[in-house]
């Protein structure tokens, strides 16, 4: 059965062969009560298009504006979210888990 | 990470094979490591990324000092579901959408159609024949709906002989135990026997066929959850 619509690495393949700035945020640790699992992917593009998630929603919006600013620098970067991070609180992590992510652009 | 990288991690996933990429945080250096190849990266880095492919779990460990992030991609989980009914009409999409790759199997052709299953794998072998062709693995289960012996227990002898995680027969308890004493007559022992779901499902008091279908692959993911946790506290097993 297709599941294609929802493999997030085969779509950021496929977005970066059309030339767009591409991101990818991946979960790699988690603490506590988080959402989703290790592994868990988010792809961005440098128009705001994004598929599969890293968390309830809670932190998409910030991992997002972090995955544009990697599309624009190229750098790789790891995010921590969580209860004792100031961070968090902005983003309303409500679950009250800790969850880090790594952001990178596909080159 | 490179679009090359990507392609050969996307390469790997489409053919079935077992691979992992590891990424060191601090530097971004990333290798793709497989049975037959350790990416061109060091031989520490490969090894941890092999024993995190056997326990099939995604994690960060500690590298010599470094932070290493391994990714590991299994193949899909399978599902086997042998009587293309209507409870395997909810079932179906269900576990596409939980990460199985599914295949009916029903030689009845009237059940068994690309009509009352779109895109799913269709078979209308004997399903005896469908199961020794598909050989259900230690990432698979098995669920037979027919009700029929004749079709769930050709089905049931090839899925005892298998690695498969789940196997799992739909019936009363009544048709179970009668089920039970024909595998037995046919020389599987009890301790076979056992590894089959019967009555099939989670007790939550499902009716519909989409609930039944729920409790299903409710327990087939207890089973899977349950299972992992035991192998992992008796270590890796390469």
């Amino acid at each position: 059965m297709a599941t294609d619509l929802e493999d997030v690495l085969a779509v950021a393949a496929a977005w970066r062969a059309e030339g767009r700035g591409v991101a990818l945020a991946t979960v790699v640790s988690t603490w506590g009560s988080s959402p989703r699992p290790v592994g868990s992917q988010l792809v961005v593009d440098d128009q705001g298009a994004m598929l599969g998630s890293v968390s309830g929603g809670c932190i998409e919006g910030a991992v997002v504006l972090e995955a544009r600013e990697a599309i624009t620098d190229g750098k790789s970067r790891t995010l921590d979210f969580g209860v004792t991070n100031e961070q968090a609180w902005e983003v309303g992590l409500a679950c009250g888990g800790k969850v880090q992510v790594y952001v990178e652009r596909i080159d | 990470m490179k679009s090359e990288l990507l392609k050969a991690l996307n390469l790997g996933r489409t053919e079935g094979r077992p691979v992992a990429l590891a990424t060191l945080l601090d530097d971004g250096g990333q290798w793709l490591i497989d049975e037959s190849s350790d990416g061109g990266g060091p031989e520490v880095i490969a090894l941890l990324a092999r024993t995190a492919i056997v326990e099939d779990r995604s994690q960060v460990v500690d590298c010599e000092g470094a932070t290493l992030f391994i990714q590991v991609h299994n193949p899909p989980l399978r599902m086997v579901v042998v009587g293309a009914v209507h409870i395997a009409q909810a079932l179906s999409p269900m576990a596409a959408r939980t990460g199985y790759r599914v295949t009916v199997i029903d030689p009845r052709g009237a059940f068994a159609t690309e009509e009352r299953f779109p895109g799913v794998d269709i078979s209308n072998e004997w399903p005896d024949e469908a199961l020794r062709r598909i050989r259900p693995d230690g990432r698979t289960a098995v669920v037979t709906l027919t009700h029929d012996p004749k079709l769930d227990d050709a089905a049931l002898q090839v899925a005892l002989s298998s690695d498969a995680f789940y196997i799992g027969s739909l019936g009363s308890k009544k048709t179970h135990r009668a089920r039970l004493n024909r595998l037995e007559r046919l020389g599987f022992d009890k301790t076979a026997c056992d590894r089959i779901h019967g009555p099939v499902g989670l007790h939550i008091g499902a009716e519909s066929p989409a609930e039944i279908a729920v409790a299903i692959l409710a327990e087939i993911t207890q089973t899977r959850h349950m299972a992992a946790k035991l192998a992992l506290s008796q270590g890796p097993t390469v």
